[in-house]
């Protein structure tokens, strides 16, 4: 079960942004990842950690890489939620289109 | 009529929506306390027995809403800019009971067609709170008030304002 503040919090850092932007174009290794940040390995390492416990990312075993891609689940949990958040808020505006169709026509 | 929520940059929230009555209605009935005590209230259950809305430039705001079975909450803010019937701007914070961080709120209401296209567009004021309103503060806020999936989907019977 994903943990939505575990996917905002994810989200709500530049530099994990801009991973994301990248594995947006492809599968990608630490070292890979690390280059263009000009960022240790270890750092990146961690953001990689905070991505994957959001569900943003997904990692597989090749050898001895673990390439880094895009998972929808951490977005798709992120949707959801604002999905929800939309249709408390269509609700209240739903109610507001019968209070107005209630009210007298305003006068110019 | 489908109402547009997304999230812009790294600290907004935009929410659209068109409804068929003119942009002074549509600007009235968020300005007006007794008419959004009609309608700013969540899912169903929940009423708003105290509405604060001074429509006017330092006015203060204050929603509280509860739901009869001894859970409520409140909402704080003020109004900075009025330009009747065309935009909002105020600034709004939810107390859960902590004082979540200030949302600045700019409303617009524009001529379409007949109706009106409303966008309201919130400001936080970084992308960790954004991050944190959308994730736990709004929906913190909004738990009571919208996010019960099963309360959303289940019949609404219409609050009839038989005037």
């Amino acid at each position: 079960m994903l943990n939505l503040d575990a996917t905002f919090s994810g989200l709500a850092d530049p530099t994990r942004r801009a991973i994301l932007s990248r594995l947006a174009s492809g599968e990608a290794t630490v070292l890979e990842l690390a280059k263009p940040f000009k960022m240790s390995q270890p750092a990146v390492s961690r953001h990689l950690k905070v991505l994957e416990t959001a569900g943003l990312i997904v990692r597989r075993v090749e050898g001895t890489k673990r390439p880094c891609r895009l998972s929808g689940e951490g977005l798709a949990a992120v949707d959801e939620w604002l999905n929800v958040l939309r249709a408390g808020l269509a609700r209240n505006y739903d109610r507001l289109d019968r209070v107005l169709a209630e009210m007298q026509p305003p006068t110019e | 009529m489908s109402l547009i929520l997304k999230t812009e940059g790294d600290t907004h929230v935009v929410v659209t929506r068109r409804f068929a009555a003119p942009p002074k209605s549509v600007y009235l009935a968020h300005t007006t306390p007794e008419l959004v005590q009609q309608w700013m209230l969540g899912p169903d259950g929940w009423t708003m027995p105290v509405c604060v809305m001074e429509p006017w430039p330092g006015g203060k705001i204050r929603y509280e809403w509860a739901n009869g079975k001894g859970h409520s909450f409140y909402l704080t803010g003020e109004c900075l800019e009025m330009n009747p019937y065309r935009r909002l701007v105020h600034v709004e914070r939810m107390h859960l009971p902590d004082p979540t961080p200030d949302n600045h709120v700019e409303t617009i209401f524009e001529e379409d067609g007949d109706g009106t296209l409303m966008t309201m567009r919130m400001t936080l004021p970084d992308g960790a709170t954004r991050a944190a309103m959308l994730a736990t503060g709004m929906e913190g806020g909004m738990e009571a008030s919208y996010v019960r999936l099963d309360q959303l989907t289940s019949v609404q019977v219409p609050a009839t304002a038989n005037s």
